[in-house]
């Protein structure tokens, strides 16, 4: 589902990050860990292709890297779902969910049911006549996931998807990944600075430090497998 | 106060539409022998240094001035925001060239610009709108620029182009209708400094020419007159006042309308 091989991501000519393999297959979670700046959130950047990267990424069949702005359009959003940080800020503040779910299922050309999808991810449908700025952080990031569902995304790749929300609405929203997870075969690619929600989740877990990957912890981990990876500070 | 503002221009429309049902005198109507009447129950707003009646110049010179205003505000708005939409949103080369294009036009004084480019062409309506409009559009291009590169770095910009939302639906969509506010609030700012610079133009015999009725022309042939005979220059100024009040109440509360943060949750 996702193939990636000596990829570098570069920012001119300093390199922000560097990942010599990863791969995410069908019903699979990895997650990308690792603390500001140690360019994980780069790494998800450039594989949508909005981030200047050499190497191979592959998502969905789609050589991102060599794609042409047609074929990266279609894989965006139809394919390769992104959930972002900020939930609320990520959705157009004077557009109506219903209306923004509407353009975006118009756009790929998928007939689906936006009110099926919002039950999906436990959300009431009524919740689409209302604006960004009138539903609460969990709630929206709920419907970045149903929007996702509803353009029929394989992959999900969500920047942080927690990190903006309390606690309890942390492990609803976790909940709900993990549920279509399974029920759809979908494909997560998580990045976040947080491992021990993390480790709630993924199947394996990529450490990130200063753009380049030290480490792969494989579910469950053990506290020598940390220590390893971080050192004294695990 | 958009329902206020909106029905304050259109009360103002309507009676200029109606002028010439509304109008006790044709508006070139000259009468030497009641030059200056201060108002009275024959002419409520009394009459000009020619003897005609200032109500009914009035509600005549609204076609001209709103005409006008009308005009230079849609037309340097549209290709203004068009420019400064694309120049933001685009960034680099495209935005350099568009700006410095811009630059030029700014780097001349308005007034003077909009009277090179009237004397080029003949002293009508059409000629003041299009001296104008040449003037004008660039304000609202740097302005249209600045608020859309900074609107264009928004989170849900972000997420629409990976949505896979193609650039000019970016724009019209999400890039557009989150940068309007500014826009609105300068357009009705405006209004009345377009009336009174059509008003300068005609003064300056590049524009609407006596005995066309129009307001800023009134207020310009009547400021001799204003510590001896107040009205000649007043209520013209009152409708120039009142329009730019009205296009300012309706400019808030579009904004107001535009903007779902801005509404309360009943």
């Amino acid at each position: 589902m996702i193939e990636v091989s000596d990829l570098e991501v570069r920012y001119g000519t300093h390199v922000a990050a560097s990942v010599p393999a990863l791969t995410v297959r069908p019903g699979e979670c990895v997650a990308i860990v690792g603390e500001s700046g140690s360019g994980k959130s780069s790494t998800l950047m450039a594989l949508l292709g909005l981030a200047e990267a050499s190497g191979n990424v592959t998502i969905c069949g789609v050589d991102v890297l060599r794609a042409g702005p047609r074929e990266l359009r279609r894989l965006r959003g139809s394919k390769a779902a992104l959930v972002m940080q900020s939930p609320q800020a990520a959705l157009p503040p004077t557009t109506r969910l219903g209306a923004f779910m509407r353009r975006a299922l118009k756009l790929h050309g998928v007939r689906a049911s936006m009110e099926e999808a919002m039950r999906a991810v436990l959300l009431d449908p009524a919740l689409l006549r209302r604006y960004p700025h009138e539903i609460s952080g969990g709630q929206a990031q709920r419907f970045a996931i149903a929007l996702a569902i509803a353009l029929g995304a394989e992959v999900i790749l969500a920047d942080e998807p927690t990190s903006a929300l309390d606690v309890t609405v942390q492990a609803e929203v976790i909940a709900v990944l993990q549920r279509l997870r399974a029920e759809r075969d979908l494909a997560v690619l998580m990045v976040s600075h947080d491992l021990a929600l993390v480790s709630t989740i993924a199947d394996r877990i990529v450490v990130m430090k200063d753009g380049q990957v030290v480490g792969t912890l494989t579910h469950p981990y053990t506290r020598q497998e940390l220590e390893a990876v971080f050192g004294a500070q695990g | 106060m958009r329902r206020l503002g909106a029905f304050l221009l259109a009360l103002i429309v309507l009676a200029s539409l109606a002028a010439p049902w509304l109008a006790p005198y044709p508006e070139d109507a000259v009468d030497p022998l009641s030059s200056l009447l201060p108002p009275s129950p024959e002419h409520w707003f009394g009459t000009d240094q020619a003897g005609r009646d200032i109500f009914s110049r009035v509600l005549y010179g609204g076609q001209t001035s709103l005409l006008i205003a009308i005009a230079v505000l849609g037309s340097s708005a549209l290709v203004g925001v068009a420019l400064g939409m694309t120049a933001g949103y685009a960034g680099g080369w495209l935005r350099d060239v568009i700006m410095r294009v811009t630059d030029i036009f700014l780097a001349f004084p308005a007034l003077l610009l909009s009277v090179a480019l009237a004397v080029v062409l003949d002293p009508t309506v059409t000629t003041v709108i299009v001296a104008i409009a040449a003037t004008w559009w660039p304000w609202y291009a740097r302005l249209s620029m600045s608020v859309a590169a900074s609107v264009s770095t928004r989170p849900y910009v972000d997420a629409a182009r990976c949505l896979g939302v193609p650039a000019p639906l970016i724009v019209v969509r999400h890039v557009l209708p989150n940068s309007l506010t500014p826009v609105l609030v300068q357009l009705s700012l405006d209004a009345g400094g377009v009336i009174l610079t059509a008003a300068a133009l005609s003064y300056l015999g590049l524009g609407a020419q006596d005995p066309i009725a129009e307001w800023g022309l009134m207020v310009e042939q009547g400021q001799s007159l204003i510590s001896t005979n107040w009205w000649v220059v007043t209520f013209p100024g009152l409708a120039i006042v009142l329009t730019a009040f009205a296009f300012n109440v309706l400019g808030e509360g579009l904004r107001n309308a535009l903007d779902p943060r801005r509404t309360v949750i009943k």
